[in-house]
């Protein structure tokens, strides 16, 4: 029978299956940082319980790191937080790439980055953006503390089996459309929880165009449409972003893997719970207006009205956003003035994004009332970036060029969005307060971030381009 | 965890949909490395000022309700960050039992985990309950029932397995260690192949 990747990896994982209880799933790879990780270390000791496989953990900070003046951590609380995940990775044998070493960043660049996540593989984290992994054809979730515990001890978690859901994209992307605009479209399109209880399968011809670091930015916000877990099956295109990593085997050992991970992929009419569609050519480049990831239209639209909406909750929510966002109903996006810019987060701080922006802002100088920083998504990606060149391209234009973190994403370090300001972020979450308490956040491309840093408001990156041509 | 079966309480209507982890529990209080403590945080935000005041007409602030152990909400309660800071924020505050038409998986998945029943009603039943002030209801999950001060009854569903967890109060890790054979077995498996 025709299967979906989804079927076929969860059926390898099953460690054991009973009528009324979820299945007891093997875990292949845990990533850890140092946020959600110390209360589930603290339930090993108290219980004086070890690390099942702590070969298969690999844990870095990211969240709270500071992104200069790392030498002395001044925030009391983050450096204890930080100094607590090294003590544990220690006590446990846990790996670690620690804040000065040269494979740390965030968590979710750095696995693909290292080889660690390859296709087949179940992949857990402490957060909620481990579906970035699944456009490696693997099942990768976020989970809460307590189930870092359980598969810190076990590694296993108990789960019922999700519901699977094919999102179709058909057809070729146009000119200026980046995978991020995919993502964006889909869940205003479909809504903020679509994908509640179900995995996520992308396929469809503009899918299998898009590059591993743009396929990785699509599956980075399943979770932002209410999936836990979104995924690509794999093909020639990821096989050839493995080939030589770090963690995966070479030669004939390669060879034999890349043909096993191709072989996952969903069968020719496969069955999924659910199948949508969108069509490529109908998207253009996104931004959001609201304080959630589904308040977001084509850049050349207007806000919508009030009385767009039926339901009175729905109505009572735009309200509501329009209020936090200081912006009016029926306004021009492209008339929203932005001070703040930040290029980075697990969505779009690869070196692909990186480039993406310079080539749109080499030559000419950040907007006068804006501040834009750019914060590599891992050392590497930031030594890479140097050796190119790209970071002078950001400091001749007044970007500031910082070290690898998760950083404006969401606020937890010194990096913050100042109350009432309008920032535009490659990263994935609008809500109230996420990149500062009052900070008005505007998620888009990084193309869009970088001609929005140059112009002071949202511009559409076709017309921004062809007028710089 | 605590185990729960009843719980009667006057509800707290948080009209609104879409909540996210990030309202429950704000970044900036996740540097902790405690469990406990985070209840003075919950909807941080929303309940206090710049002047760290109390914004009366946040629902959180009203007095009637300042007692209660049952959150009522709208649609797609607790999405975006897998944050376990959020039910330990709710738990902390006060609140055993959330109401909501539907929820975030991974939210869901975590209010389980720490004794915190989420209880699923359809979109109606919630308004009915978000419309009313100070309305008192006994939760009983042996029975699957939300029974109003007026006698109405509400039935809910959940899954049997996280009904006994919740009931018993079990330490889910304790539970899988009892399968340690076959976890072992299928690594043997793995290894073979």
């Amino acid at each position: 029978m025709a299967k979906t990747i989804i079927e076929k990896i969860w059926e390898q994982h099953v460690v054991y299956e009973e009528e009324g209880k979820p299945d007891l799933l093997y875990i292949d790879l845990h990533l850890l940082h140092e946020v959600t990780s110390p209360q589930a270390f603290e339930g090993l000791r108290l219980n004086n319980r070890k690390v099942r496989r702590p070969d298969l953990c690999f844990a870095t900070m990211d969240h709270n790191v500071p992104t200069r003046n790392r030498e002395q951590i001044k925030d009391v609380i983050a450096r204890k937080q930080i100094s607590t995940l090294q003590e544990n990775c220690e006590e446990f044998g846990v790996p670690l790439a620690n804040m000065d070493h040269p494979d740390q960043g965030i968590v979710h660049i750095i696995g693909p980055e290292l080889g660690l996540t390859q296709p087949g593989k179940t992949i857990v984290c402490g957060d909620s953006h481990t579906s970035t992994h699944g456009a490696f054809g693997a099942i990768a979730f976020g989970i809460g503390t307590s189930e870092v515990e359980h598969v810190l001890s076990t590694q296993t978690l108990w789960q019922a089996k999700p519901k699977t859901m094919e999102i179709k994209v058909n057809g070729k992307l146009g000119y200026g459309v980046a995978a991020k605009d995919i993502i964006l479209a889909i869940i205003a399109k479909f809504g903020i929880d679509m994908g509640t209880g179900y995995i996520v399968e992308y396929t469809g011809e503009a899918i299998r165009d898009l590059t591993m670091e743009e396929r990785m930015t699509i599956c980075n916000m399943s979770i932002e449409a209410g999936a836990r877990a979104g995924l690509i099956s794999p093909d020639e295109t990821t096989v050839e972003f493995l080939r030589g990593r770090k963690h995966v085997p070479s030669g004939e050992a390669f060879e034999k893997e890349a043909a096993r991970w191709k072989a996952l992929a969903s069968d020719e009419g496969a069955v999924y719970d659910k199948t949508v569609e969108i069509s490529a050519d109908e998207i253009e480049p996104f931004v959001t207006w609201g304080t959630n990831p589904s308040m977001g239209s084509g850049v050349s639209n207007n806000i919508p009205y009030t009385t767009d909406f039926t339901e009175t909750s729905d109505q009572q929510a735009h309200e509501k956003a329009l209020a936090y966002m200081g912006l009016e109903q029926g306004m021009p996006l492209e008339d929203i003035q932005i001070s703040n810019v930040f290029i980075g987060s697990c969505t779009n701080a690869r070196l692909s994004d990186l480039k993406t922006a310079a080539k749109v802002i080499e030559g000419k100088k950040v907007h006068a009332n804006v501040t834009a920083i750019v914060v590599p998504g891992s050392q590497t990606v930031k030594k890479q970036a140097e050796q190119e060149g790209i970071d002078k391209i950001f400091l001749n234009a007044g970007f500031e060029w910082r070290e690898s973190g998760c950083s404006m994403c969401l606020a937890m370090n010194e990096d913050v969005v100042p109350a009432g300001e309008h920032c535009a972020s490659t990263s994935n979450r609008n809500f109230e307060g996420r990149q500062g308490t009052g900070a008005r956040t505007h998620l888009m491309s990084p193309a869009m971030a970088a001609a929005a840093a140059i112009e002071g408001h949202i511009v559409d990156i076709r017309k921004f381009q062809v007028v710089n041509a | 965890m605590e185990p729960i079966n009843e719980i009667t309480s006057v509800v707290t209507p948080l009209n609104q949909k879409n909540v996210d982890t990030d309202q429950i529990i704000s970044k900036e209080f996740l540097k902790r490395i405690e469990r406990t403590g985070f209840g003075k945080y919950l909807f941080y935000h929303w309940r206090f000022d710049a002047n760290d005041e109390p914004i009366k007409d946040f629902v959180l602030n009203d007095e009637r309700y300042k007692d209660s152990t049952i959150l009522v909400a709208h649609d797609n309660f607790g999405c975006g960050s897998s944050r376990e800071h959020a039910p330990w924020a709710i738990l902390d505050y006060g609140f055993r039992v959330v109401i909501a038409p539907s929820y975030a998986d991974i939210f869901y998945n975590n209010c389980m985990k720490n004794g915190i029943l989420p209880i699923t009603l359809s979109v109606d039943e919630v308004e009915s309950l978000l419309s009313k002030d100070s309305y008192d209801v006994a939760v009983n999950l042996e029975a699957q029932t939300v029974t109003g001060e007026d006698g109405v009854v509400y039935s809910f569903d959940i899954d049997p397995y996280q009904k006994q967890m919740l009931l018993n109060g079990w330490d889910e890790i304790s539970l899988t260690f009892q399968y340690d054979e076959q976890i072992t077995a299928y690594e043997q498996r793995q290894k073979a192949l």
